[in-house]
């Protein structure tokens, strides 16, 4: 007996009810809070953020709540989000060499005006599974009962830190970063398709709203040959910057709050051409959060990115601005990819169609020429 | 292009929020105003270049890329509040995802809705033409996932936008050589590309080479959204489509030598449906609505009286 | 462009007419002319303030040691590298005379792939690997319009014949060929569309010493049978004097000797060139 495809909008309810219950988990067990998540899971907050495009802790906490901690989902519905908030006003460019530093590390120089800071950092972690987190602690950490000792950095620092690239600028050996027409336009991805080629703010704001996995594999390629670049981590800073916007009734920089941010700044080699002497030249990584491991990425395939406009062979994945910037965006290809799961009776209809129609003219021809 | 001047009095900002049909902090059909007029925008554009792939700045939508969020784009810029929407998906209205944007529109915009093609001002549609003809005023809105009729044969966007503006299309007939030297016919059944008004080249979206001579000369509009890849295109009424051959190896859609057998039409699109394990199968119309309204007129195929109308499980 | 579709008489006879076409060219000047062709890298030039005239079934060899800026000079020519500064005037098949780069993209494109020709010297750089070598010999006559299969197969079917190709490997792969073949399907590939003008940048490098000098024969013999005007580079001097009605020597970017082949190769002028020919000579 011939049953249709029928009741599709009862399925889905019914979909949607199970999958409330799968998200509760255990009732047994407390509801997650929203200040938990932004408190406790703050790099998984910080990525959602970055990759959501939306600076909001809470609405980032909210979104991998309601995605049962799958951070790239938690990514599309903030952005999905962001698509519909108006826009008020844009800001300036942030000034990073004011930023309140949390970390601050340069690769290339032993000591440096400002110091080395290491900030809250897993690099020098055994990565041993620490049985007591697994028991609630008896004290809040910080008072004097949790291991004895508190931090004893003073955070956050506010002396002065220049960037290492601004030192090396002062002598020439790297390219300056030039800065564009501070009013003019920026390109915006998320209201203008790409186009190519694309201009270097539209692949950096490409690749901060790119998947960090993504990134980090092409980065690693790029490390392993594909397109060498030779790099050095210059600076890795985190902290606190400013936002600042002009209202126009003002017309003056106002304050309008703190984000934090990582900034990475990679030092490559590059051997000169015909008309430029041999110097350093510059990749960029920047993402709101603690993401050190995105920022770090996004530079290097920054720097490969540049290929066509520092004359260089493009023989490599992360060299090819089409592959990266065509393929970054997580939110579009978890769509793309899952949307497989859609029904294409159709489409297989035809091949069946034609496969059979195949086969029975293969079969026809292999008998003919039997006899 | 009713719906088009529909959105007129559908909304203008001032029905943003909790204006009828909107849905709490959202506008009437979700997208904001100054959104749906840069989409328009692009339609009109389309409208005027028919098969150019215009590039507009599609939104992130609550649906996931590849699940028509051109489509909905599309829908959403010139749905009206008059407008009474059909949504289907692989022919049939009751399909999970068809079901899916219905909602998202009923619930968005609170416009009415229909499985009758015929009643319908705007038909949505994954990989599906309806069988019955469109009328003039009508729009038929695809969702696509590849615009780029050229993407399988040239992988770069510059290289293909290139190929558009020099009519540089011979690379295509090569891939239809290449099949008819290996099978002895084109091996394309499904997004089988056409040209548009003797110009472009264009993808009719994964519709199964049996629609592609609908959209010759269709009365209704049609309108491309492809949301991920950041494209909209149209083919405008009366519009010559024709889809790509050799004079010696025409253009041929599929035929079945089964009639549907709920309905027993013999000139639509069927589906195989799988009866048991043995290999037994049956042969149904794709497109429901249309299927439902012969039974309702009292046409019955082979096995017409071992289903039900209304199909429920 | 009705060439797609002439049938093989009709097509010889053109061909006969172009041979014809070719004695009257005297009067008509000129097919290929350029003037003061130069092309930088940087600082560094890659061809020098270049002048030339090619006239219809001539063939004009253009040699010189890797750098000299041979190969950068034929892609000026050929319309694939835009000189920084030079003419390059081209005579139609309709009589007028065309500023090659001021044509627009499209018919330039049109033109490079109907009436010229360019065989490189690494056939995967001039054939589509992925297609068999009957679509690749095809596809110049689908893209000026050709749209009857049969007729297409017909075409191709002769022109792989022309070039003594196995009819048998016509629906296969180039991948699966032999450096030889490959060169041979893309001279085919070439042919295909009755250029008046081919380019080829070293046509037989790369191959082993017997194929070659069949390919060679093959060119040579083509040439004249199509009357055909032809520019190839090469670093062989035996390749040079073998097609080569007219010789250009060329070092740094710039040419230091032109005349007749045997001249320029029996009794060199210039130093580098008495250099060059003696090296060879040599070895």
């Amino acid at each position: 007996m011939y049953v249709a495809v029928k009741g599709g909008e009862k399925a889905i309810d019914n979909a949607h009810r199970l999958l409330a219950e799968a998200r509760r988990g255990d009732p047994e067990t407390p509801e997650l809070t929203l200040d938990q998540i932004r408190e406790q899971l703050g790099l998984a907050v910080d990525r959602v953020m970055g990759e959501g495009s939306v600076y909001d802790a809470d609405l980032a906490a909210l979104a991998i709540k309601q995605a049962c901690g799958d951070l790239v989902e938690a990514i599309f519905l903030l952005r999905a989000f962001r698509a519909t908030l108006p826009r008020l006003a844009e800001s300036q460019p942030l000034d990073t060499a004011r930023m309140t530093i949390r970390r601050r590390i340069s690769a290339t120089f032993k000591d440096l005006p400002g110091g080395q800071v290491l900030g809250p950092t897993f690099d020098y972690t055994h990565r041993l599974l620490d049985f007591d987190l697994a028991r609630p602690a008896e004290a809040p950490p910080g008072s004097a009962q949790d291991h004895g000792q508190a931090p004893d950095q003073p955070s956050p620092k506010d002396e002065s830190m220049p960037r290492v690239t601004d030192l090396l600028a002062d002598q020439d050996l790297i390219e300056r970063e030039v800065p564009g027409d501070p009013h003019g336009p920026v390109a915006d991805l998320t209201r203008e398709p790409l186009a190519f080629p694309a201009g270097r703010d539209l692949r950096l704001q490409n690749l901060a709203r790119g998947d960090e996995g993504f990134l980090l594999a092409l980065g690693y390629s790029s490390q392993r040959g594909y397109g060498r670049t030779h790099p050095f981590a210059g600076e890795i800073r985190m902290g606190e910057v400013a936002v600042e916007i002009v209202p126009e009734e003002l017309g003056f920089p106002i304050v309008i709050g703190e984000i934090t941010v990582t900034e990475c700044q990679m030092v490559n080699q590059f051997a000169g051409s015909a008309t430029v002497p041999p110097r350093f030249t510059r990749g960029y990584g920047l993402v709101f959060g603690a993401s050190e491991r995105k920022a770090m990425a996004m530079a290097l395939v920054d720097r490969s990115l540049r290929a066509r406009e520092l004359g260089e062979d493009i023989v490599a994945p992360a060299q090819d601005e089409e592959f990266v910037l065509y393929h970054s965006d997580n939110v579009e290809a978890q769509g793309f990819v899952q949307h497989l799961k859609l029904p294409h009776y159709v489409d297989f209809q035809g091949e069946l169609v034609l496969v059979r129609g195949l086969r029975e003219e293969a079969l026809a021809r292999r008998k003919g020429a039997a006899e | 292009m009713n719906a088009i001047e529909n959105t007129n009095h559908g909304g203008n900002g001032g029905h943003g929020g909790n204006g009828a049909g909107g849905h709490g902090g959202y506008n009437f059909a979700y997208l904001d105003e100054q959104s749906k007029r840069m989409i328009r925008r692009a339609i009109l554009k389309a409208v005027a270049i028919p098969g150019y792939q215009v590039p507009f700045g599609s939104r992130e939508m609550p649906l996931p890329y590849g699940w028509g969020t051109g489509g909905i784009q599309v829908t959403a810029s010139i749905i009206g509040r008059d407008d009474v929407l059909k949504v289907i998906d692989q022919g049939a209205d009751d399909t999970t995802n068809a079901v899916s944007i219905r909602k998202f529109f009923v619930r968005t915009a609170g416009i009415a809705t229909t499985e009758e093609t015929g009643q319908a001002t705007i038909i949505q549609t994954r990989h599906r033409i309806p069988e019955q003809s469109l009328l003039p005023g009508q729009i038929l809105v695809y969702q696509v996932p590849i615009p780029e009729p050229l993407r399988w044969l040239e992988a770069r966007e510059t290289e293909t936008r290139k190929m558009h503006g020099l009519a540089d299309y011979g690379i295509m007939h090569v891939k239809l050589y290449e099949d008819i030297a290996k099978y002895g016919h084109i091996e394309t059944s499904y997004d089988y590309p056409v040209r548009v008004n003797g110009r472009y080249l264009t993808a009719p979206s994964p519709i199964p080479k049996f629609d592609n001579p609908k959209m010759n000369d269709m009365p209704a509009l049609q309108l491309f959204g492809a949301g991920r890849e950041k494209r909209i295109y149209a083919i405008p009424p009366h519009t010559r489509v024709e889809s790509l051959d050799f004079d010696d190896h025409p253009f041929e859609v599929q035929t079945w030598s089964e009639v549907c057998a709920l309905c027993g039409a013999d000139d639509t699109y069927l589906d195989e449906v799988i009866m048991d394990d043995r290999g037994t199968s049956m042969f149904v119309c794709s497109d429901t609505a249309h299927c439902a309204e012969r039974r309702a007129a009292g046409h019955r195929g082979p096995d017409g009286d071992a289903a039900p109308t209304g199909l429920v499980p | 462009m009705t060439v797609a579709t002439l049938e093989p008489t009709e097509r010889s006879r053109r061909a006969d007419q172009d041979a014809a076409d070719a004695v009257a060219a005297a009067d008509a000047g000129p097919l290929l002319k350029a003037a003061g062709i130069s092309h930088f890298y940087g600082a560094r030039a890659g061809c020098e303030n270049v002048s030339l005239e090619l006239r219809s079934g001539e063939v004009l060899g253009i040699v010189g040691e890797s750098g000299s800026g041979k190969t950068t000079l034929l892609n000026c020519l050929a319309a694939r590298l835009r000189p920084a500064s030079g003419q390059l005037a081209y005579r139609l098949t309709t009589g007028r005379t065309v500023d090659v780069y001021g044509l627009s993209e499209a018919e330039r494109r049109r033109l490079t792939r109907t009436d010229w020709g360019f065989v490189h010297q690494n056939p995967r750089d001039g054939l589509r690997m992925a297609v068999s070598a009957g679509a690749n010999v095809g596809e110049r006559l689908m893209a000026v319009g050709a749209r009857h299969y049969g007729d297409i197969r017909d075409q191709v079917t002769d022109w792989l014949t022309r070039v003594e190709m196995d009819l048998e490997r016509m629906d296969d792969l180039p991948s699966t060929f032999s450096g030889g073949m490959q060169q041979r399907v893309q001279i085919a590939r070439n042919l295909v569309s009755q250029p008046r003008l081919v380019f080829m940048d070293e046509p037989t490098g790369g191959l082993d010493v017997s194929v070659q000098a069949r390919l060679l024969d093959l060119l040579r013999g083509l040439t004249n049978d199509l009357g055909l005007a032809a520019v190839i580079v090469t670093h062989d001097l035996a390749v040079a004097r073998l097609l080569s009605h007219r010789l250009m020597v060329m070092r740094q970017g710039r040419v230091v000797e032109h005349g007749l082949t045997d001249q320029v190769l029996d009794d060199p002028q210039d130093a580098y060139s008495q250099l060059l020919v003696s090296s060879v000579l040599q070895t």
